[in-house]
This record gives C-alpha cells, sequence and structure tokens, in this order.
C-alpha cells in the first residue's frame, strides 16, 4: 500500500511527520520554560522542590521526543542530518551540553554526596532551559536566512566560516526566534505547573509569570512573523531542480497553501487564549490550549520552510548547495520501510496520554512532598 | 577525496566517538541487567505481598535511577556524534543507518520515558499491577533500544541489505529484514545484553557481599544474592554460548579481525588457540618477526572454534593482506588496486553525467559495477592499513574471556554456600563477589573495544574506511570537544560514583 506511493509524496509525509516531532518538542519545552522558571517564582526550598518534582515527572518525555527528531531526520532526510550537523559543529554541540548536563540535574539535585551541590544542579537546569533553547530556536533559524556552506559533489559538507554555526546567533531574526521560543517555553512551563501543582502561593505566581513571559515573548514573535512576510527565501524549480532566491516567497507559500495559514492562524489564537484562561480565568487548563497552539504554529513554521518548492535549509554561499526535500531524502525504499514503522506512534501516544492521565489524576501538593520518602522524590 | 584527508583530525574523532561510547558503556549495561532484577524483585513482592521484597526492590530501584540517569547524558551525544563528526558516514550510509535510529527512539525510548516515571513516582499513584507492569516496560524498552543500536552496529560489522547507488554515491537500503535479522545483528544483541545482565547480576552479588562483609542488611543482601546469582549463572551461560557465536561469525565474516583477536599472522591448518600471551607489538604484516611471546596454546582449537571443523585453514593477517592463492585469498594489496580502479571510474561516471555525455557514462558505469566491491579499498593508503591494532584487540579479547571465564564460578559458589547456609561466614568468598564488580566492567568494556577496534579501518567493514566517513573539521574544534566531553563525563561520573557509595551505604529504608 505504503511501497505504491511516488516518490514525492513519501518525502512529503516525512516532512510532515518530522515537522509534528519537531513541534511536539517545542510543546514539551514547558519542561525547559519551568526550569527557567527556578530561580524566580518559588519562595523558599519546599516551593521549588515542588517545581522540580512536578517537571521532573515529564523531562524525560521532552528529552525522548529531540532524540526522536534526531532519529527521524536522520533516517528521512540524512544529508540535513550530515549538512548541518556536521556543519553547524558548534552550535548543535553546545545544544548537547545543555541537554547532557540536564538529563542528571533532576536525579542528583537533592542526592546526598552529589559532588557539585543542588544549586550547580539548578543552574544546569536554567542554562538547559535557556541557552539550550535559544540555540534550538537560532539553528531553526537557519532554515529560513539561511547558512554559509557548500557541498561537493560526494555531497561533503565545506563550511564557510569558522564559528560553525555559532554565526546563526549573530543574525537578529535568528536570534528574535531563539528567545521567542525562550519565553514561549517560559510562559508554557508556567502554565503546566498551574496545572499539574495543588498550592495556591505557588500557582498564583505562575499565572502572573506566564503573562510576564507572553508580553516578553510578544516583540520577538512579531519581529519573525513580519520578516517572514517580507523576506526573499529560496526557491526551487521542480522541473530544474535549479534554486533561486525569490522575492516573498514565504508570503507566497503563506498564501498558497491555506493549511499553513490556518494551522499559523488557530495555533496563535490558541496559545493566546491558553495564556488568558491562566492569567485572567483563573483556569488550571491553558496548557493545553496553548500547547496545542504552539504545536500548530510549529507546524506552519516547518511547512513554510519546507513545502511549495522551497529549500528547507538554504546555502547563502552557494544556493545550488540549498537542501530541499526531495534532494536530502532517503531512498524511496528506506521513506516506505519507515513509513510502516512510524504507523506505530498513534499507539505510542496513546500510551503516553494514559499514563500521563494515570499519573496526574491527583495534582502535586506540599502534604504530598513532605510524606514522601525521599527516594521517591526528586 | 584521499589526498584531502586529515589523519591527525580523523583519529582526535575516533579517539572521540571511543570516549564518548565508552562512557556511555559504562552505565548501559547495569541499566539492561538491573532493570530486570528490579523486576523480579517486585514481581516476589508482588506475589508474596512481603514489605521487606517492596524494601528490597526500592534500594535497588534508587541504584538503578542514579546509575540510568548518567546513561541518558551520556548516550544522547553518541546518536548526534555520527551527525557532528561523521558526516560522509551520515550521508553515504544513511538511508540505511538512520532507520534503526529511528525506530529505536520510537520503540523502546518512549517506553522507558513513559514508565520510568511510574515505576519511580508511582508507587502511591497507581495500582500495584500497574506498578509493576511499569517495572517490566522499563526493562524491555531498555533491552528494545538495545536491539535496535546493536542491528546499527551489527549492519556496520557486516553490511547487508543494500546496494550503492553510484548516482547519488551512498549505500541504499534493498531490504529491511536482512538488515534486522542479520546473524551479526542478532548475535551483538544477545551477546551484548546478556553481558549486561551478567554485569548487573555481579554489581547486585558484590554490593550484597559488602553487607554481608558489614554485617549490615543481612536478609536482604542474601535474597539479593540469590536471585542475581541464578539470573547471573544463567546470564553467564547464555554469555558463553552467544560469544561462540559472536567469534564464529568474526571469523566467517570479518576474518583480519579474528586474525588480529589472535595475533595470527601466518594462516594454518589445524590452528592453534592462543589462550594467553605477549603480543610483539614491533611486528608488521610480512616480516620474520615473531608475533607472540610466552604463549599458551591450545592446539587445534582456533580450527575448531572459528570455522567448526576440526584441522580447517583459519587464514592469518599476511594471508588477509598479501593473498593466499592456495586457500582462494584475495589480499588487501590486490583489493586496493581494484579499489583505485573503482574510484576512478566513479568519478569519469560522474563526470560523465555532468557533461551528458550518455554513452560514456554508462559504459563506464559498467566496468565499474565490476569492481565496485573494493570500492572502499581505493580510500586506502597502503596494504598495512587494513590491519586493526593488533595488540590492542588480542588484548581486549583474551582479558575479556579470561574475566568472564571466572564470573559463573562465583556465582556457583555464592549459591553453594547459601544453599549450605554458609554463607555469612565466607568472608573470602564475599570479598571475591566485591573485587568481581570492578573485573565485570573492565571485562565488559574490552568487549566493546575488542568489537570496535577490531573493525578498523573500516566505519562499514569493507565498504567505508573512517578516513572517509569523518567531518571535515579543524582538529583544534575535535581536539576541544574531545576534552570538553573528558572533563564533562569525568566529572559528572565521579558525582555519580559519590552518589552511588553514599547510597549504598545509607542501605535500603529500616523497617
Amino acid at each position: 500500500m505504503i511501497g505504491n506511493l511516488d516518490y514525492s509524496t513519501l518525502q512529503a509525509i516525512w516532512w510532515i511527520i518530522a515537522s509534528l516531532v519537531g513541534s511536539l518538542f517545542l510543546f514539551l519545552t514547558f519542561v525547559q520554560g519551568g526550569q527557567t522558571l527556578l530561580f524566580t517564582v518559588p519562595r523558599g526550598d519546599e516551593e521549588k522542590a515542588l517545581i522540580i518534582n512536578s517537571l521532573g515527572r515529564k523531562w524525560e518525555l521532552t528529552f525522548t521526543t529531540l532524540v526522536l527528531f534526531g532519529g527521524a531526520l536522520f533516517a528521512a532526510f540524512p544529508k540535513f542530518y550530515a549538512t548541518s550537523f556536521g556543519g553547524a559543529y558548534w552550535v548543535w554541540m553546545l545544544i548537547l551540553f545543555t541537554f547532557i548536563i540536564q538529563a542528571v540535574s533532576y536525579e542528583y539535585r537533592k542526592k546526598p554526596n552529589n559532588f557539585l551541590g543542588a544549586a550547580t544542579y539548578e543552574s544546569f537546569l536554567f542554562i538547559n532551559g535557556s541557552v539550550g533553547i535559544l540555540l534550538i530556536g537560532a539553528a531553526v533559524g537557519t532554515f529560513f536566512t539561511g547558512s554559509s556552506f557548500s557541498l561537493n559533489e560526494y555531497n561533503q559538507v565545506t563550511w564557510q566560516t569558522p564559528y560553525r554555526g555559532l554565526e546563526a546567533a549573530r543574525n537578529f531574526f535568528n536570534l528574535s526566534l531563539g528567545l521567542f521560543l525562550v519565553f514561549n517555553a517560559r510562559a508554557l512551563g508556567a502554565m503546566y505547573l498551574v496545572n499539574n501543582i495543588d498550592h495556591k502561593p505557588l500557582t498564583d505566581r505562575c499565572r502572573q509569570s506566564c503573562w510576564k513571559s507572553f508580553l516578553w515573548s510578544l516583540p520577538f514573535l512579531l519581529f519573525v512573523l513580519v520578516n517572514l512576510l517580507f523576506m526573499p527565501g529560496h526557491a526551487v524549480n521542480p522541473d530544474t531542480g535549479e534554486i533561486f532566491l525569490q522575492n516573498g516567497k514565504y508570503l507566497r507559500n503563506l498564501f498558497g497553501n491555506p493549511v499553513t495559514l490556518l494551522l499559523l492562524l488557530l495555533g496563535l489564537v490558541l496559545v493566546i487564549y491558553g495564556v488568558v484562561l491562566t492569567r485572567f480565568k483563573a483556569k488550571n487548563c491553558g496548557i493545553w490550549y496553548a500547547g496545542i497552539g504552539t504545536v500548530l504554529v510549529g507546524l506552519a513554521v516547518f511547512f513554510l520552510a519546507g513545502f511549495n518548492n522551497t529549500a528547507f535549509y538554504p546555502s547563502t554561499f552557494d544556493p545550488q548547495s540549498s537542501l530541499t526535500i526531495f534532494n536530502a531524502s532517503s531512498s524511496h525504499y528506506t521513506l516506505t520501510a519507515m513509513t510502516y514503522v512510524a504507523l506505530t506512534v498513534p499507539f505510542v501516544l496513546a500510551y503516553i496520554a494514559y499514563v500521563w492521565k494515570q499519573m496526574d489524576s491527583r495534582k502535586l501538593s506540599m502534604a504530598e512532598l513532605q510524606n514522601e520518602s525521599p527516594d521517591e522524590m526528586y | 577525496m584521499v589526498e584531502q584527508i586529515d589523519l591527525s583530525q580523523v583519529n582526535w574523532a575516533r579517539a572521540q566517538f571511543a570516549l564518548t561510547a565508552m562512557y556511555h558503556w559504562i552505565f548501559v549495561p547495569l541499566t539492561l541487567g538491573l532493570s530486570f532484577l528490579v523486576a523480579f524483585f517486585e514481581s516476589i513482592y508482588v506475589r508474596t505481598a512481603n514489605e521487606e521484597w517492596k524494601r528490597l526492590t526500592k534500594f535497588w530501584m534508587t541504584l538503578f535511577g542514579i546509575n540510568f540517569a548518567i546513561g541518558v547524558a551520556t548516550g544522547i551525544i553518541l546518536e548526534f556524534e555520527f551527525g557532528t563528526n561523521w558526516s560522509n558516514y551520515s550521508w553515504m550510509v544513511g538511508d540505511i543507518f538512520g532507520a534503526p535510529l529511528a525506530v529505536e527512539g520510537i520503540f523502546a525510548f518512549f517506553l522507558e520515558a513513559t514508565f520510568f516515571a511510574v515505576m519511580f513516582f508511582g508507587w502511591n499513584r497507581v495500582s500495584k499491577g500497574f506498578h509493576l507492569f511499569s517495572t517490566w516496560m522499563v526493562a524491555i524498552g531498555s533491552n528494545l533500544s538495545a536491539l535496535w543500536i546493536l542491528v546499527a552496529n551489527g549492519w556496520m560489522q557486516f553490511p547487508v541489505g543494500m546496494k550503492f547507488n553510484p548516482d547519488t554515491a551512498r549505500f541504499e537500503m534493498h531490504n529491511f529484514w536482512d538488515i534486522l535479522f542479520s546473524p551479526v545483528a542478532i548475535s551483538k544483541f544477545t551477546h551484548a545484553t546478556s553481558s549486561g545482565f551478567l554485569l548487573a547480576s555481579l554489581f547486585v552479588v558484590g554490593v550484597s557481599s559488602w553487607y554481608l562483609l558489614q554485617e549490615r542488611h543481612q536478609t536482604m543482601a542474601r535474597r539479593s544474592i540469590i536471585v542475581a546469582s541464578v539470573f547471573g549463572l544463567l546470564s553467564a551461560a547464555y554469555v558463553g554460548f552467544t560469544g561462540d557465536e559472536a567469534a564464529y561469525s568474526v571469523a566467517q565474516r570479518q576474518p583480519m579481525k579474528l586474525a588480529a583477536m589472535e595475533g595470527l599472522f601466518d594462516g594454518q591448518t589445524n590452528a592453534p588457540l592462543v589462550a594467553a600471551g605477549l603480543i610483539n607489538s614491533a611486528k608488521k604484516p610480512g616480516d620474520n618477526q615473531q608475533p607472540c611471546g610466552m604463549e599458551i596454546k591450545i592446539p587445534g582449537l582456533l580450527s575448531l572454534l572459528a570455522n567448526r571443523e576440526i584441522g580447517s585453514f583459519v587464514p592469518g593477517i599476511n594471508d588477509l593482506v598479501f593473498g593466499n592463492k592456495e586457500h582462494n585469498i584475495m589480499g588487501a594489496v590486490e583489493r586496493i588496486e581494484k579499489g583505485r580502479i573503482a574510484v576512478e571510474l566513479l568519478r569519469t561516471y560522474k563526470e560523465a553525467r555532468k557533461a551528458g555525455n550518455t554513452a560514456l557514462a554508462e559504459t563506464t558505469l559498467k566496468d565499474f559495477q565490476d569492481f565496485a566491491d573494493h570500492l572502499g579499498y581505493g580510500y586506502l593508503r597502503a596494504p598495512a592499513e587494513a590491519v586493526p591494532p593488533v595488540g590492542i584487540t588480542f588484548y581486549a579479547f583474551h582479558i575479556m574471556v579470561i574475566t568472564g571465564a571466572i564470573f559463573p564460578l562465583v556465582f556457583l559458589l555464592f549459591l553453594y554456600f547459601q544453599a549450605r547456609g554458609t554463607l555469612d561466614y565466607q568472608r573470602w568468598l564475599q570479598v571475591l563477589g566485591l573485587f568481581c564488580i570492578p573485573l565485570g566492567y573492565i571485562s565488559s568494556q574490552a568487549g566493546w573495544v575488542l568489537a570496535e577496534v577490531g573493525r578498523q579501518p573500516w566505519a562499514i567493514q569493507g565498504l567505508l574506511p573512517v578516513t572517509v566517513a569523518n567531518t571535515r573539521l579543524s582538529t583544534g574544534a575535535v581536539q576541544t570537544t574531545f576534552f570538553v566531553f573528558l572533563g564533562l563525563f569525568t566529572l559528572l561520573m565521579i558525582a555519580e560514583i559519590s552518589i552511588m557509595l553514599k547510597q549504598i551505604n545509607i542501605g535500603p529504608e529500616e523497617n
């Protein structure tokens, strides 16, 4: 069945799957956002412990989604994997460092004899939530602003700057996208904590923090959106494969594909609705609206970058080296095999949702925190 | 391509991968085995409803959690390192290699990540049955992730189910099932996971021995020892069986690795197995020096193990480098010549395509197919490059086997004295149990050193040498990340060991 699909359909399907995983990751960065609240929102160690324990039950989902995002890109678009990871070496290495230090921090922070001290592990979590997300945003920004590289006839990448990817953070568009993601993650984190914790003084502060983070995110979001509408983009001629710079490329993509426009508008509305529910209506369910909204905006962003004959990883140095979903993908056979594998994803999502529901049926409270034995708490 | 190779950069990239993989493998085998042991302990608790078993389960679970976290931390870099440091590899074989990594994420990592939270924080939030189910899911998830990454590694050792596409200049998947059910993949999976079970059993027996020596938590320690010794003994038997299978597989598919494992330079019929010895590091292929000194040999055994046939011929390094007409072995010398022709033809083909010269492209492609099997050899600069580091491979193999042979005896002794009811008085055995923890780790590391160093110079056996697989980076960049990883992972490991020792010292919750 799937094997009969033509190559370009499979390539599109895999761009959608990769976009979905990437967008789900953006939603799950509420963990990272929550980590950045550690130094400002809680009053005292007990409130801090509430936040850590609440986030600590979810951090692995975010981490695993990032790993899957990498795996999906490797399997479906290996040329992107090779070009971007090998080329933008420093930016990816830095992102990975922030996730390495995150992975031990929940478990080790409060354990006796932890060698580095609780404050170090807390700062690890902060670095992951701030620098990590900022750089991921900057890296995604290069899907639009491009990078300076070339590929030879054997597809070996030569990066043209000694900064190897870090130059992305000098571009204000990329930086804005990164900062938007940081503040969006903070807002999501606050909404998640409101939903997950039963301790009014803390959740009240989370509601305010959510609103502040949202306001901080707005100018960066607007800058990104306005730029996207007017910036030129790398288009690909579907007949010849030739890549050329086209004015208003992303504006064309947005209006050329009503689904993308709809995803973007609906996503933005949902995020705003989630924030308003949390801040002004004293509701706890804002995270779901804002979370789904973030996924939809994420999808729109990735679709803008990859569909409608667009180079999703453009080279500003040598446009013909730019990557498109057509020239960067795996073979027909591999995409087919992987599509069969992807059919199991709804099952995976279903058991995650089931377990989440089971575990979160009761909110985390101060009483629970105080009564649990230390080996059942972070 | 060859002229641009920066050897020192490649070696730093290799060192970095080795460093990060070895750090990761310190923590993974314990996760693989301890997850099952914890599941056994909790199953006994649920069956007996004895709170002692719950305390025991929670104690080992705490140690599991501490180890698991750093396993995750050291693991993420490995996936991405294929892209960052081995980008040409990622392009040339990503069509095949990426798939098991993605499948690992979908099938295994989410299972672990989702049920891990229940396992640690769900005691009072979900039913007893669902909690037990979650613990089993974590064990199954951990081992499933091992399956997929070992399928990927098995494919690097014995590439199957693919073909070379000269237009894209990469290898492309041809048959997913051939890759999944490759005999090398199965052998890698069974051998590596069972060695993890063995190591975790040694860990539980060792830590419990320490309690017996301290005369603390003795009931818990004895209970843990019984379960872990049975699991360890069964695992050790399986490790032996799969090890034999793995060695046979190496002999059939990676004869150069086997020759290096045994320090065998001149092929022999009725070849003896070198049980122990010292490698002459000055020995080079084709010279007259003795390869090995102070050897203890077992006559005829290598022929039997390698080919499952008494008196059969086992090729040595010299046969595989210079060829052996009598036994119909094409040596690296000849393969390099053919490989260089293949490289040249591929270049001509691509130029002809670019110039639109279809006729030339077609004839060149036809010629290329005759030499395509040797393409990877075309990138080797000298025949000696086809030989892996003999000393490291030899010693890694022998350390793994010799230490591995001790462990089943240790488990048997523990079970014997426990059955006689005198385990508490066998201080020497308790000391031995404790000593077996580091020994287990050394054995386990040696196994991976053998698997990976023995495959050199290839990233993909026979197809893609490491000198072509790497990213074009400055040596300084890779040196920097090497030392950052060294520092960071060492720091985190010190923290892990310090926490682990403290938790062991605290011991299980008192009744």
